[in-house]
């Protein structure tokens, strides 16, 4: 029917699978993210470490560049060991937070501030799925800059290396899968809480900063004050740090990896507390969305 | 004739506040307007009925799915326009009520039509690609009328929906409320403390107060029976010859001051016939009027307490 037809009409068309309509979420998202010019630079500008380390296994693995440059042997000054991976995902690590600290208030805040949430919800739609349709944006543009250019640093790694050196290694890639994933589950929730929780995108934006810098600075007053190391437990990087480490070299710490997260054999607490602690901060930010998602707030 | 909505000792706690208390009633209407104050259940009802509150005991059915089990395919069949403000500022008009069309499961390019076709529907065509956030507060509730049709509910939710608005835009959104309802496609259920609205829009009306039932008419009903009880204001005439003379009618009854008569009708008796005997006793029928405002003395029936005062 056309447009100028002004008149209401029954709809008794086709309907989508009930199961696909969390993606409608992500989707809209995106459209309005690709608005930003900021973001689509600075998402796009994170890939090029990922191409830097790539550069860095092309060189090592090709003497004759440095020959061309005077610089004989200088590739023997690159190691491509787990500290090589450990500070690629590092790094891309560091920027995803940025990443997530600037779209991720911007998912729930403005569904909440005009209680748009309600609507959502009225219709054939879960929390979960709301909640599902929401972090899939970030777990995406996160998955993007973290493990997917990582795992190609790795597969480019062992096709230069050879079978022998991917089998030997493989910890590596499932230290990369396991902790990037572990890393985006954390921060996306913890964005996607704070933003719920605070309703304004700047304040969440900082908060997520807050929560990251404050915390450790709390952390490391703690043990200093008290002489102890249990203050790293409010230290979100060294948490991960921790784990990570533990996911790339096992039992086998050679120190190499910890040291980039500043996660000491002095400042060690047990590797099971950090587990606990993340779980913690999951389950509370878990706790803080199903308090606030909600198609009508009940004030008691 | 099956029941819109029927409410089975439903009962809901808020904290530790009873709101709804064991409610029972079969809505059948078309159109159903849930009246009561200010805090007496109506907006609670209507969420719960969502699936927003759980029900502390009992259960309701929506056109026979239970909320408790059936939550989801429940509210695939309504359409919910809120009371307060409802809207993402920082979305276009057509590109939200798009949105929430997907989400009720229409494909994107049906889902695109409709949410224009909505908006011309609602009379906000030409700003539908602004942002919300820019709207009037009664673009806003059209807008919220564009979204809760758009994907063509099989009951419709309108939770004060002329609250805040002008009079010519209350007049504009009664209009389309009764298209709506006159179309037949669905049944809306509108709630209001406006007995006007709910008089203009609604043919069966529950009332709640204080969270209980207080009252449940069927308003077609009531206006049959007011169309047969009218009010006349008579002059001229042989004293009580008239009356006897309508009276062997079969009308029963009752004379006022000044020539004022109130008399039911009864069934199949037409005005004219009234007109007529009048001519005959050469008695001047100056004024003749249906019984209104029925809706308001339900109301205040309703509302009054057990030593009468409201």
């Amino acid at each position: 029917m056309a447009v100028y037809k002004k008149t209401y009409r029954p709809y008794d068309g086709s309907l989508t699978p009930s199961w696909s309509r969390f993606l409608v979420i992500p989707r809209y998202a995106f459209e309005d993210l690709q608005r930003s010019k900021f973001l689509t630079i600075f998402f796009w500008a994170s890939l090029i470490p990922p191409l830097v380390h790539a550069v860095l296994i092309y060189v090592q693995h090709n003497a004759s560049v440095f020959n061309l440059v005077g610089a004989q042997g200088a590739n023997r000054l690159i190691n491509i060991n787990v500290s090589f991976f450990l500070s690629a995902l590092g790094w891309q690590s560091m920027l995803a937070l940025f990443l997530a600290s600037f779209i991720g208030p911007g998912q729930v805040s403005p569904d909440l501030a005009n209680n748009g949430l309600a609507l959502y919800l009225a219709r054939p739609f879960s929390r979960v799925e709301y909640v599902l349709g929401k972090m899939s944006v970030l777990l995406i543009l996160l998955s993007i800059m973290t493990w997917i250019p990582c795992m190609l640093l790795f597969g480019y790694q062992g096709y230069m290396e050879g079978w022998d050196w991917t089998k030997a290694n493989m910890r590596f890639a499932s230290g990369i899968f396991f902790g990037s994933w572990i890393w985006i589950v954390i921060l996306s929730l913890l964005a996607l809480a704070l933003s719920a929780w605070v309703k304004w995108k700047p304040a969440a934006g900082g908060l997520i900063f807050g929560v990251f810098f404050v915390a450790a600075g709390f952390g490391a007053t703690i043990n200093g004050v008290q002489r102890t190391t249990w203050g790293n437990l409010f230290n979100i990087r060294f948490l991960i740090g921790s784990v990570w480490v533990w996911l790339f070299e096992g039992n086998a710490n050679t120190s190499g990896g910890a040291t980039f997260f500043g996660s000491s054999q002095a400042d060690a607490v047990p590797l099971w507390c950090c587990w606990a602690a993340l779980a913690t901060l999951c389950a509370i930010c878990l706790y803080m969305l199903a308090r606030k998602i909600r198609g009508m707030e009940v004030v008691r | 004739m099956d029941s819109v909505i029927e409410l089975d000792d439903l009962e809901v706690r808020l904290g530790s506040r009873t709101i709804l208390k064991k409610l029972k009633a079969s809505l059948t209407g078309r159109s159903i307007g849930l009246l009561g104050p200010n805090g007496a259940g109506k907006s609670t009802l209507l969420n719960t009925l969502l699936g927003f509150h759980k029900p502390s005991s009992g259960t309701a059915r929506i056109l026979g799915r239970d909320i408790r089990t059936h939550a989801r395919e429940v509210r695939s069949l309504i359409g919910y326009m809120p009371e307060n403000d409802s809207f993402v500022a920082s979305m276009s008009g057509v590109h939200f009520v798009r949105m929430m069309a997907e989400l009720s499961g229409l494909p994107g390019e049906h889902a695109l039509e409709r949410a224009h076709e909505a908006f011309f529907y609602v009379g906000l065509g030409e700003v539908r690609y602004r942002n919300l956030g820019t709207y009037s507060l009664g673009m806003k509730q059209s807008a919220k009328l564009a979204q809760a049709i758009a994907h063509g509910p099989k009951l419709l939710f309108l939770d004060e929906p002329t609250n805040g608005l002008d009079p010519p835009a209350r007049t504009r959104m009664i209009q389309l409320i009764q298209e709506i309802r006159d179309r037949g496609d669905l049944n809306l259920i509108l709630s209001s403390h406006l007995l006007r609205d709910v008089e203009e829009c609604c043919d069966q009306v529950l009332i709640l107060k204080d969270g209980n039932v207080a009252a449940f008419c069927n308003l077609e009903e009531e206006r049959r029976s007011n169309r047969r009880f009218l009010e006349l204001e008579t002059r001229g005439g042989v004293n009580g010859s008239f009356l006897e003379s309508v009276e062997k009618l079969g009308c029963e009854t009752a004379t006022g001051a000044q020539g004022r008569i109130k008399l039911i009708l009864p069934d199949g008796l037409e005005v004219r016939r009234l007109y007529e005997v009048a001519a005959q006793q050469d008695v001047q029928i100056r004024r003749l009027s249906h019984k209104r405002d029925s809706l308001e003395d339900i109301f205040l029936k309703a509302m009054e307490t057990a030593d009468g005062r409201l």
